[in-house]
């Protein structure tokens, strides 16, 4: 029975770890099918960290906290359009430039407000989203099996965990099942069929980034007022690259996004339980060899083993109307 | 009864920079004809067009649609005017079905759900009606290319145009195709729609439209009842001089062959045959054409020979020696030149000064510098003699190569290969996007090699510049030679070996 409880501490960190990657992952996929590059995914997911972690330390309220992360991230959001939709710039160079913007201001601003070495101020009680207990889990407790799957995997989760598993359906829907979907997955292949159809490209498009904003918003709570308890510098560290590389994995699809998500999130959970623990036959192996194993992963799926990924064709490309 | 004209143009002028694109431009078009507005490239024919279609708004000037002043600023406005247009490149979403292309744009709700049953049952209608049969789940990158052009004109017709506009439609047809649009088009007129169709190709124009106007740089020169005029008027109009419209050429006196081509298969990047066992030969003094709707092989074939793609079995001789695994530098050098069919993608380097692209390929000749170091008074020397020779315009060596006519940057690409004095020479496309008077002047360099004893091999999709300019005619059709034929042969004939129907 050990190792099944083993295997449950896993799979319950796979989630936890898993719901900023699914955030961020459909945030790109969102302006991934509209054919603008989102590189800067990072940037906002850490700006949005920082921001709802200041703004619900001062209000005492976890969803003014989100709110203030939806909004710098959607502002982040729209200095990437301006620069790469309105402008015409090259889209990843705008992106990266958002990233390092995100990791310099977020310190700068926390040091000059709260004076913690760029950290915000510990956050408690309803400032935070905390874990929520499912109805039943008394009663489950005891069942085998399915039991602690509920209790520890199923259930204590906070709320934003059970929206990002609800945002998966919903992107799939608004996607394929909506006038916008259509022609955002439309402008993202050949704008110049939807510019021709009477549509403005750099709407639809800016509409894109904004949506983008707003699940990078939800990201970035989840790091600092959710799973954590206050905003860390670099609190990030790399998970936009991870959700992109996992949007890429999963070929631009909603479902599939979802369980590239779970996987890499699986990954990191793994690599944090093998920390300080020996391998049968092998003994004691490095943590980082662990920890390293979802970038090398990455690496091997992206090189092909997915077979050939095809992203959105005027991805990356800035439109311009054909003289 | 006093009818207004579809549409009227009055005093139109549109510039982009210092480029004057349009120059009081006055057109009108009658209700349910066919109206053909021809003009050699950049004469502005797109631009007028486009300005039609909201996609530019014009500097001066007016729009009427049957006879009431229009302020067209967005395609929005043009599509709600009754305008559609059918697009020199398809602007279709290849991964979605043909639905849900027609539909884009067109949703009728926030929901797909809600649109979809009644955009099946219109595409069935205008089926019926029109004669445009297409599957509605198909996906477009499925689809022929002819098909492909019925969802635009479907999509036009969805959103219940009255006007239609084709810009080059039959561009990328077989003639096969060409002339089933052309019986869709008189269905439309006949049924009250109007029809714009802008094309450089006389005999479109002489088959099909009504009245016909001609563009020259940007201004509207003329405007003619089709059945009162003739092709010859109609060329000296769009070019404003007499045009020799047949090359004139002697009988060609073939020799010893010089390139060999044996059962030659390339196949490309996904491992798809496009060349399939193809063996032919050229001599000297001789012309060999190969006719093909493009995308049966010929690129590949040419690109094989040329040393770009490596063929998969098969051999290629030049002068009896095997050259199919020698690269590029190696054949320029055993005299193989090489006009390749995209002159922006393979050709030149737009962003270039002319003089550079003038010896690209054959920078490392010792006329041109020493070493790793490049004699520049050298090369421009070189490259003013050929622009005095070739009559390439503006004749300046220190001109960004993007920044030459279409017909000019092929002069430059044409002036630097032939001026090698090569023995063989293989030519893609002489004249894409050529205008008329260049044309004239590349046909008459590539006869004047054929009679200074060169083998050539030319690759066209235009099939009257294979027709004149060949001496034999060879038909490709999914990556096989599927015939030979003379020059004197039918274009029926020609045509239906293109389709691959007969052989």
């Amino acid at each position: 029975m050990e190792f099944y409880d083993i295997v449950v501490s896993i799979l319950g960190s796979t989630i936890r770890l898993s719901i900023p990657l699914l955030f961020t992952a459909l945030a790109g996929l969102f302006t991934e099918r509209a054919g603008v590059f989102d590189i800067g995914l990072e940037g906002k997911m850490l700006a949005a960290a920082f921001a709802s972690a200041c703004v619900a330390y001062v209000t005492g309220n976890a969803w003014l906290g989100l709110l203030g992360g939806i909004g710098v991230s959607i502002l982040f959001s729209l200095i990437h359009g301006f620069a790469s939709i309105t402008n015409r710039g090259n889209q990843i160079v705008s992106g990266v430039a958002l990233n390092f913007v995100a990791a310099g201001l977020t310190v700068v601003l926390g040091q000059a407000w709260f004076g913690q070495g760029g950290r915000t101020p510990q956050i408690s009680g309803e400032a935070r989203f905390s874990p929520i207990t499912l109805p039943f889990v008394d009663a489950m407790r005891d069942v085998p099996f399915i039991g602690p799957l509920y209790v520890h995997v199923i259930s204590g989760n906070n709320i934003l965990t059970y929206l990002a598993f609800l945002a998966v359906p919903i992107t799939w829907w608004v996607l394929f099942r909506t006038r916008f979907g259509l022609r955002l997955r439309a402008v993202g292949e050949n704008p110049g069929a939807v510019d021709t159809a009477g549509i403005s490209v750099t709407w639809l498009r800016y509409r894109a980034v904004i949506v983008a904003g707003f699940l990078c918003g939800f990201s970035g709570a989840y790091l600092s007022i959710a799973q954590s308890a206050a905003f860390i510098k670099d609190m990030s560290a790399g998970k936009g690259y991870i959700a992109l590389a996992a949007l890429i994995f999963a070929k631009w699809k909603p479902v599939p996004v979802m369980f590239a998500c779970l996987l890499f999130g699986f990954l990191d959970a793994f690599a944090n339980f093998m920390q300080g623990k020996a391998v049968p036959g092998i003994g004691e192996v490095p943590v980082q060899i662990f920890q390293a194993l979802p970038y090398i992963l990455t690496c091997i799926l992206l090189a092909g083993f997915i077979g050939v990924a095809h992203p959105p064709k005027a991805g990356g490309v800035p439109y311009t109307k054909e003289r | 009864m006093s009818q207004h004209p579809a549409i009227e143009l009055v005093g139109i002028d549109k510039s982009f920079g210092a480029v004057h694109a349009n120059k009081n431009i006055n057109l009108k078009v009658e209700k349910g004809t066919i109206h053909g507005i021809i003009g050699e490239n950049g004469a502005g024919k797109s631009t007028l067009m486009s300005i039609i279609y909201g996609f530019y708004q014009a500097d001066r000037g007016e729009i009427r649609i049957d006879g009431k002043p229009l302020d067209i600023r967005d395609s929005q406005t043009a599509i709600a005017a009754g305008i559609g247009m059918v697009h020199q490149h398809f602007m279709l979403v290849e991964n979605f079905t043909v639905l849900e292309n027609v539909m884009l744009g067109a949703e009728g709700g926030q929901l797909l759900a809600k649109g979809v049953s009644g955009a099946r049952k219109e595409l069935k209608r205008l089926e019926t009606d029109y004669g445009l049969d297409v599957d509605p789940d198909a996906l477009i990158e499925d689809l022929p290319v002819g098909k492909q052009q019925r969802v635009e004109i479907l999509k036009a017709l969805y959103r219940s145009a009255d006007i239609l506009i084709l810009d080059e439609p039959t561009g990328v047809l077989t003639p096969a195709e060409a002339d089933h649009l052309f019986k869709v088009l008189k269905v439309l007129r006949d049924q009250g729609k109007t029809v714009i169709l802008i094309t450089h190709k006389l005999r479109e124009i002489m088959a099909i439209t009504d009245e016909v106007s001609v563009m020259r740089r940007g201004e509207m020169v003329a405007t003619r009842k089709t059945a009162e005029t003739t092709v010859e008027e109609l060329a000296e109009l769009m070019v404003g001089r007499r045009v020799l419209l047949r090359v004139e050429k002697g009988a060609a006196k073939p020799g010893k062959v010089l390139l060999s081509v044996k059962n030659l298969t390339v196949k490309d990047a996904r491992g798809v045959t496009m060349v399939d066992n193809v063996s032919f030969d050229v001599r000297e003094g001789e012309i060999v054409g190969i006719a093909g709707v493009a995308g049966n092989g010929q690129s590949e074939l040419l690109e094989a020979i040329a040393g770009i793609r490596k063929p998969a079995s098969g051999e290629i001789l030049l002068d009896g020696q095997p050259i199919a695994n020698a690269d590029p530098a190696r054949l320029r050098a055993l005299g193989l030149a090489h006009i390749p069919e995209d002159r922006h993608h393979m050709g030149l380097v737009l962003k270039f000064e002319e003089y550079e692209n003038s010896v690209l390929g054959y920078h490392r000749d010792p006329r041109y510098g020493r070493g790793a170091l490049l004699d520049l008074k050298a090369i421009q020397a070189d490259a003013v003699e050929k622009i005095e020779k070739y009559d390439i315009r503006p004749p300046n060596p220190r001109l960004k190569t993007a920044n030459f006519s279409g017909g000019n940057q092929q002069k430059i690409v044409v002036a630097r290969e032939i001026e090698r004095d090569p023995k063989a020479l293989i030519i893609g496309q002489p004249t894409r996007g050529v205008d008329i008077g260049a044309i004239e002047f590349i046909h008459r360099r590539i006869v004047e090699m054929r009679d200074a004893g060169k083998a050539l091999l030319l690759v066209s999709v235009e099939l009257d510049e294979i027709r004149s300019l060949s001496d034999r005619i060879l038909v490709m059709f999914a990556g096989k030679v599927v015939g030979e034929k003379t020059p004197d042969a039918g274009e029926q004939t020609l045509g239906l070996m293109m389709a691959g129907i007969a052989a």
